[in-house]
């Protein structure tokens, strides 16, 4: 198949575009711009693979998981160590990116959303290390669940902003932060988490990350001289599983799983599984598939997982879904919890709680996987932001 | 009379009307209360009795749980009108329920999604039908806005675009000839109720020039920020009118619900447009 999505207006099939108030319209084509000159500028490219290696780590590891791999006695399975980067997560490689765009742009001011508090602190590293004023909205409940990471964004320089409307997640967080940036977009560069928002954010951060696959596919190359059979990544907004992926996706053998966070279940009211149940509206500046009522009222996600914790999803997977490219199912609260424990227990790996969401699919895709197959995770973050959830979850459950 | 055009196809289309009558020294107001806000019961007789005390328009806000171009204050009233249990129907027999007693112009606001829920032809169908004249959807700019746009003129509603400080030029001239109605230009950059009159002043001057200059085929309103009569006409001394949303509904949560909220909301809106008499 040939893919070339997103057209020039920005649109993954029918998913995407730009829903935003006038306002902002002018610095979307000012960005579209920079981000386009970005990428035929030599020197550009040049800084931001350079920091990618002396900065962020990269390449990060491809780790044969063999203990998992006898666990389950079938597909050999693969971990891509985005856990490695610098700041525990996948989220720097974008941080950096559109953080160096904000210069170049002139920009002094950097705002950013977080859920987790991993895009915030890449944010905020990113900021640090370049020296700019960076202010990080995060939702109250948000905080409260990632301490550590509120701490550490704060040390870093960053000005965290507690957001109290709403759920007091991820969605509100990106409320308060669009507000920030309608107010101030003269001097202020929105540093966007994940593939969504308006374009070209999607697209552009999507590409700061297809680093993920294109490192994947080369080094799996190496060592097995082959592509995978199977790559699984969890989806909140879904940068990570998006820059994991877009390598792949003209590769049809290569069957590509997203996994949601279903909560406490896809037939609860107590989900974040957006393509499961969900249906295509906007929010955040892209038409996508979304939780909403029947009113088009946005619903409160639920996910014991900050970053999955989301009540829309990038507008290229909607498109990806759509066209059965790549398949998306849910994993809940529980399922995820086992995966955590799991996964510490056979590979020394605390992975984030978002990424476990991915491994807990294992128990489902595995039984149906042949022996000379391949399984590859994007092992997305690290667990140790999680350790206050992840104590009081297995102290209740020992009780 | 400051203009004097001829009617066109629908000779029943208020917002027009209501800009052709209007008197070369005078400035048409436009109130935004969002549907629902401080009680269901209260929205229908509220528009009656601003028409009564001086609005010349009404934008009849839709509440979304997600206002992003909004201040604390709108963010407020629709969480109030969704917790009431606003719906767009409801808001839709609001706006029948006016029209048995007033032909101000209503125009609808609000986001695009629960729109696309309620389907967009058969929204802008519903809408003409009670009696609606005019839609304005902030986060629908012109490049996403066509189906909208085509099933709006198909059911006789004005699309009503928003021009900002820094919309270019072009941009500026782009959307008034989108726009049908008029064209909302936002005086500041920011959300809705953001900024103070003196704040204002400074910067919109220029701004205006440009929108006087860009924006030909339309009337203009100037919104965002306005607190008081003063500012109103200050502000919109080159324009057409002026459109008054967070100040208004901050006069109502001051006083509701004590006894005489209605009465002090509507002495600031008359104050809004006659200034102290």
């Amino acid at each position: 198949m040939n893919y070339n999505a997103p057209t020039k207006q920005g649109y993954f099939g029918e998913y995407g575009g730009k829903y935003v108030p006038e306002i902002l319209i002018p610095a979307l084509e000012e960005l579209e711009i920079a981000y386009e000159e970005s990428q035929n500028d030599p020197l550009f490219q040049q800084e931001f693979h350079s920091l990618l290696k002396e900065y962020v780590g990269r390449p990060t590891k491809l780790t044969y998981a063999n203990r998992l791999t006898d666990y389950y006695g079938k597909a050999k399975i693969y971990m891509k160590r985005e856990d490695l980067c610098h700041t525990g997560a996948h989220k720097i490689n974008n941080a950096i990116g559109q953080l160096l765009l904000a210069r170049n742009m002139g920009k002094k001011r950097i705002i950013a959303e977080t859920g987790a508090g991993q895009h915030g602190v890449a944010t905020a590293t990113a900021c640090a290390k370049f020296g700019f004023e960076c202010v990080i909205y995060m939702g109250a409940e948000d905080m409260e669940r990632q301490k550590l990471n509120v701490d550490r964004m704060r040390l870093l320089g960053a000005e965290v902003r507690s957001v109290t409307s709403g759920s007091q997640t991820l969605k509100d967080a990106t409320n308060e932060a669009i507000r920030d940036w309608v107010t101030n977009v003269e001097n202020t560069f929105y540093i966007i988490g994940s593939v969504v928002g308006p374009h070209p954010y999607p697209m552009m951060t999507r590409n700061f990350h297809r680093v993920i696959g294109d490192e994947t596919k080369e080094q799996l190359q190496n060592s097995e001289g082959k592509l995978p059979d199977y790559l699984l990544a969890c989806v909140g907004g879904g940068s990570n599983a998006i820059g994991f992926f877009y390598p792949f996706i003209e590769d049809e053998s290569v069957k590509m799983i997203g996994i949601e966070a279903a909560g406490l279940g896809s037939d609860t009211d107590q989900t974040a599984a957006t393509l499961t149940i969900g249906s295509p509206g906007v929010l955040h500046g892209s038409l996508s598939y979304l939780l909403h009522n029947s009113e088009g009222q946005i619903q409160l996600a639920h996910s014991i997982s900050a970053g999955l914790d989301y009540p829309g999803i990038g507008p290229e997977h909607s498109h990806l879904h759509d066209i059965k490219r790549v398949r998306y199912y849910g994993v809940t609260d529980q399922q995820a919890m086992d995966a955590v424990k799991l996964i510490s227990d056979k590979e020394g790996i605390i992975p984030a709680i978002e990424t476990a969401h991915a491994f807990a699919y294992l128990e489902t895709l595995m039984p149906l996987t042949k022996k000379e197959e391949i399984v590859v995770v994007n092992c997305s973050g690290r667990g140790d932001k999680d350790m206050k959830t992840i104590s009081e979850w297995f102290s209740k459950e020992n009780k | 009379m400051s203009t004097k055009k001829t009617m066109t196809i629908q000779n029943k289309n208020r917002i027009q009307s209501v800009f052709e009558s209007r008197k070369s020294d005078e400035k048409l107001m436009s109130l935004f209360i969002t549907a629902g806000y401080p009680d269901l019961e209260s929205t229908v007789e509220l528009v009656l009795d601003f028409e009564k005390n001086g609005a010349d328009l009404i934008e009849l806000g839709m509440p979304f749980s997600d206002p992003l171009a909004d201040g604390p204050t709108i963010q407020y009233a629709s969480n109030i009108a969704i917790e009431n249990g606003i719906t767009m129907s409801k808001i839709l027999d609001m706006v029948s329920d006016i029209r048995e007693n007033s032909e101000i112009p209503i125009i609808l606001m609000g986001y695009i999604n629960p729109i696309l829920r309620y389907g967009i032809e058969k929204f802008c169908k519903d809408a003409s039908d009670k009696g609606v004249d005019g839609l304005i959807v902030p986060d629908a700019p012109i490049e996403e806005s066509s189906k909208l746009s085509d099933a709006a003129k198909k059911f006789n509603l004005d699309l009503i675009y928003l021009v900002a400080p820094n919309s270019t030029d072009d941009r500026m001239k782009a959307i008034d000839e989108q726009s049908r109605g008029f064209v909302y230009c936002v005086s500041v950059t920011g959300v809705t109720g953001a900024r103070t009159g003196e704040e204002i002043s400074n910067s919109v001057d220029k701004f205006i020039d440009r929108v006087t200059n860009n924006v030909t085929k339309n009337p203009k309103l100037v919104g965002f920020g306005i607190k008081n009569h003063k500012d109103a006409i200050s502000i919109s001394k080159k324009v057409d009118g002026f459109i008054v949303g967070s100040a208004l509904i901050d006069t109502i949560r001051g006083n509701y619900p004590s006894n005489g909220w209605k009465q002090r909301t509507l002495s600031f809106v008359k104050e809004l447009k006659f200034g102290n008499i």
